[in-house]
């Protein structure tokens, strides 16, 4: 099998956030500031990535903002050809910063709602004022004309507000709005109870979406990641395991994909020890589920196997306890009775546990 | 709304959007906001005559006879591609 070269990189430059979202989708177990990677490594880091193919470099987090050597860093991987994108809650992003970013090269930002008014958004972002200062950059980037991405992480307790969360991408100008249904990796293990939609949200906002992508065509343009635990079949984990795109975390660790590190008897190697290019075409880690010639039953004999390459492996080890089963959203899977079984656990009066910051 | 090009149309690239050379897979790819599309010889030589002056009238003339070809049918093929980059605004006109 040839491995083609990676097309994007999502750089997780730390993993300190001034909000506790609790779905974040860090992992439990958190990289601490002097564990994170030094500006010159991570410069070396993209020059790497650029050389062997990637195109689009996501800067995350936690916030990214919280790095003071963002704009360096934008600089660098700008002159290091990848096009740039800054995955921010805008917190700390303040007007002189947005200018040195646009001066670093900075493509587009993406950034995250958390909720279309101030009470809802920090109450789930755990941090009061955050929306109000969220909107004060919003108009700073449309004043500047960044393109704009707005995410929103829609989940049971603010579904219902995706109207209102449509009128306001198109306020703010934003050229495009993901309506990502929260994923139950990282934090949201935590609280699925609290954050699992409806099936009746779940269809509501299919048809929603389809609707305005059509009134706004042209205005906005849509992305929809639908909820887990609904589909009949599984998404495609990454586009398939080590195929489009990696993720570096902010100690170092090269990761097929961000939940990679649930999986227990993986070993990651480190950007400090290793090239990146030996990692992604060489490493264990990325060859465990690469392709289809590893896939298990039902997956191997079925002519899904090479659109969704068995979904999930973070789903399938959380919900199976086996990371190499067939990711039991699929109705084929011989765990996905424990999926139905899971969509019953919702409830409106669950409380939420918030990620806990160092 | 319809998104079709009229003649007098003059096509441009957005700001985070652009044309990229692409060494490693020795292609161009069209770059936007996280997303990456590769080009074929007609999206190039299509794109590539997406300046924001010229117009959508004279992009067809120029390809027309640049490829010796009818301009009625380059039309029709430039107008599908392009229609389809507007609705992800990854062009806009002028």
């Amino acid at each position: 099998m040839s491995v083609p070269p990676p097309i994007a990189m999502l750089a997780e430059l730390t993993h300190r956030c001034p909000l506790s979202c609790p779905y974040c989708s860090n992992p439990l177990e958190m990289a601490a500031k002097e564990a994170e990677l030094d500006t010159e490594t991570w410069a070396d880091v993209f020059r790497q990535a650029a050389e062997m193919g990637v195109l689009q470099l996501h800067l995350s987090g936690g916030e990214p903002a919280s790095r003071r050597d963002l704009e360096e860093l934008t600089r660098a991987a700008h002159a290091a050809g990848l096009y740039t994108n800054l995955i921010t809650s805008a917190i700390g992003l303040t007007p002189r910063r947005l200018d040195a970013l646009e001066a670093a090269g900075l493509d587009h930002i993406q950034l995250s709602l958390q909720g279309t008014n101030a009470q809802l958004a920090d109450k789930i972002g755990g941090y009061r004022g955050g929306f109000d200062r969220k909107m004060q950059a919003a108009e700073e980037i449309a004043k500047r004309g960044i393109p704009l991405t707005l995410n929103a992480v829609m989940h049971r307790q603010n579904l219902d507000d995706l109207d209102r969360t449509i009128d306001m991408a198109v306020e703010l100008g934003a050229r495009r709005l993901e309506v990502a249904c929260v994923q139950f990796h990282g934090w949201a293990t935590k609280n699925i109870a609290a954050l699992l939609p409806t099936r009746e949200q779940t269809e509501a906002a299919k048809d929603k979406v389809a609707e305005a992508s059509k009134r706004l065509r042209g205005v906005l343009a849509f992305d929809f990641v639908p909820p887990d635990y609904y589909a009949d079949y599984p998404k495609s984990c990454m586009g398939g395991w080590g195929s489009a795109g990696l993720n570096v975390a902010p100690d170092g660790s090269v990761l097929p994909c961000h939940a990679a590190q649930t999986i227990p008897h993986l070993q990651f190697d480190n950007v400090r020890d290793t090239a990146l290019k030996s990692i992604w075409y060489d490493s264990a880690a990325f060859n465990a589920y690469r392709g289809t010639d590893w896939l298990p039953e039902p997956c191997q004999s079925c002519d899904r196997k090479e659109v969704d390459f068995g979904g999930c492996r973070c789903q399938a080890l959380a919900l199976a306890g086996d990371a190499g089963a067939t990711d039991p959203v699929c109705v084929k899977s011989p765990d996905h009775h424990r999926v139905v079984a899971m969509l019953a656990e919702g409830e409106d009066e669950a409380d939420l546990t918030y990620r806990v910051n160092a | 709304m319809s998104l079709a090009l009229s003649p007098d149309d003059r096509p441009y690239l957005p700001r985070g959007v652009r044309l990229h050379d692409d060494r490693v897979r020795g292609s161009t790819v069209l770059l936007a906001p996280e997303k990456a599309v590769e080009l074929d010889q007609i999206g190039v030589a299509i794109l590539s005559r997406v300046n924001g002056e010229d117009t959508f009238a004279q992009i067809i003339q120029d390809l027309a006879q640049t490829y010796n070809a009818p301009a009625q049918q380059i039309e029709q093929d430039v107008q599908r591609f392009l229609v389809g980059l507007r609705a992800r605004l990854y062009l806009m006109v002028h």
